[in-house]
């Protein structure tokens, strides 16, 4: 078996944030994997829900913000109502994006871009504004 | 029976239907759906951050309205029901958010959460009574085998929503079989469809209404019911939905079918 050393990486500032913002305790998670069982949305994630957890768990947050992950849940709280340790994955999710979002130039959709979703007669109001929200400040 | 209502954008927009049928038939049901005045969109997604505090304040602003007027406040779009009823339950159990709010809004009295925000579905089972309903279908729906699709909004959390047991919930069920129709649950109807996600990426909504519409399918369903616009048009532009030729419609348009008022 090959032995590896994981140290936390420099961003504690990060890891407070999302403490902060979430208000939910990462340490509370025992990997049972019921979040990435039920996740809806795991096609395009290269990290999946379980090991969001886990990496934050082991300081690791490089890894949770460079990840496709974040982006592709849909916030649909699947992992929250099945959890049995009481831990809101959704709202950690929403911290990473949060801390990715609030730094100026890191916005994923503009106002400008709206005028193309637009462009499909019967896309509904409600999934622009949640896009802008979502992926904007 | 009195109640201020909450229309929100698109209903004002793209899903004029689902608030057109659901006027016209608690018209036709003698419930008084009054629209507030100055109502703000509330956003669509509920702001999750603790510090997130200007994005609860248009939710606010109507509860405290409806509160008011000592009327309950009535949804009919899913995500606006979410999110007001999250707010609701943040300025009555989060006492950073309330004292933040109040200072902002700085209304005639501070809102604590007094008010109380209900889904045109709850109103129908808890205010109306779905046996009283049954009773004043004019036009049957006649054995059509529907199936309930709720998606996430209303069911979760569901210690914040207190909408139906979120992973086997009925209401909607109970609300078909009302109006005469059958109600045929199948395992995906409280999945989510991607929602907003669909704006970035089109594949993962696609996998995920795919899925939905298939589960659907096998349990001999032919058509959908569901109350929230983004998951009409994230399961009507499913491949799955166009090739079995299911059809999507919203929950008030079966209402106003079996009311005659369609």
């Amino acid at each position: 078996m090959k032995k590896m050393k994981i140290t936390p990486d420099k961003y504690e500032n990060e890891l407070l944030q999302i403490k902060k913002i979430s208000s939910e305790m990462v340490n509370d998670c025992m990997q049972c994997g019921k979040c990435t069982a039920g996740c809806p949305a795991t096609l395009e994630m290269d990290l999946l829900p379980h090991q969001i957890i886990r990496y934050l768990q082991l300081g690791q947050f490089h890894k949770v913000i460079e990840s496709k992950t974040i982006w592709s849940c849909a916030s649909c709280f699947t992992c929250a109502a099945r959890c049995p340790r009481g831990v809101d994955l959704a709202k950690l999710m929403e911290a990473i994006r949060l801390i990715s979002l609030r730094k100026k130039g890191n916005n994923r959709l503009n106002v400008e871009d709206v005028s193309q979703l637009m462009t499909d007669q019967k896309m509904p109001q409600q999934a622009i504004v949640s896009a802008l929200r979502k992926y904007s400040k | 029976m009195k109640y201020s209502y909450y229309p929100g954008c698109t209903l004002k927009t793209k899903a004029q239907e689902l608030e057109k049928f659901a006027l016209d038939s608690a018209n036709e049901l003698g419930i008084e759906l009054i629209e507030q005045k100055d109502w703000q969109c509330c956003g669509a997604v509920y702001p999750m951050g603790e510090d997130e505090i200007v994005t609860k304040l248009s939710s606010v602003r109507s509860l405290a309205a409806a509160k008011d007027r000592n009327e309950k406040l009535v949804t009919l779009c899913s995500a606006c029901h979410h999110v007001i009823k999250r707010v609701n339950e943040d300025m009555k159990k989060k006492v950073e958010v309330r004292e933040k709010v109040n200072n902002y809004l700085q209304l005639e009295n501070d809102y604590k959460g007094e008010g109380e925000v209900i889904h045109f579905l709850e109103m129908m089972r808890d205010d109306f009574g779905f046996e009283q309903l049954s009773k004043k279908i004019k036009k049957s729906l006649n054995g059509r085998k529907i199936g309930a699709y709720y998606g996430c909004l209303l069911l979760r959390p569901e210690k914040d929503m207190k909408f139906d047991d979120s992973e086997n919930p009925i209401i909607m069920e109970n609300f078909i079989e009302a109006l005469g129709g059958v109600a045929i649950k199948y395992p995906y109807r409280t999945e989510c469809c991607g929602g907003y996600l669909v704006t970035e990426n089109k594949s993962i909504t696609e996998e995920m209404t795919n899925n939905i519409i298939r589960s659907a399918v096998m349990n001999g369903i032919e058509e959908i019911v569901t109350a929230c616009p983004l998951c009409k048009y994230n399961l009507e532009n499913s491949h799955q939905a166009k090739k079995n030729n299911v059809s999507v419609v919203y929950f008030t348009e079966l209402l106003a079918e079996s009311l005659n008022v369609k």
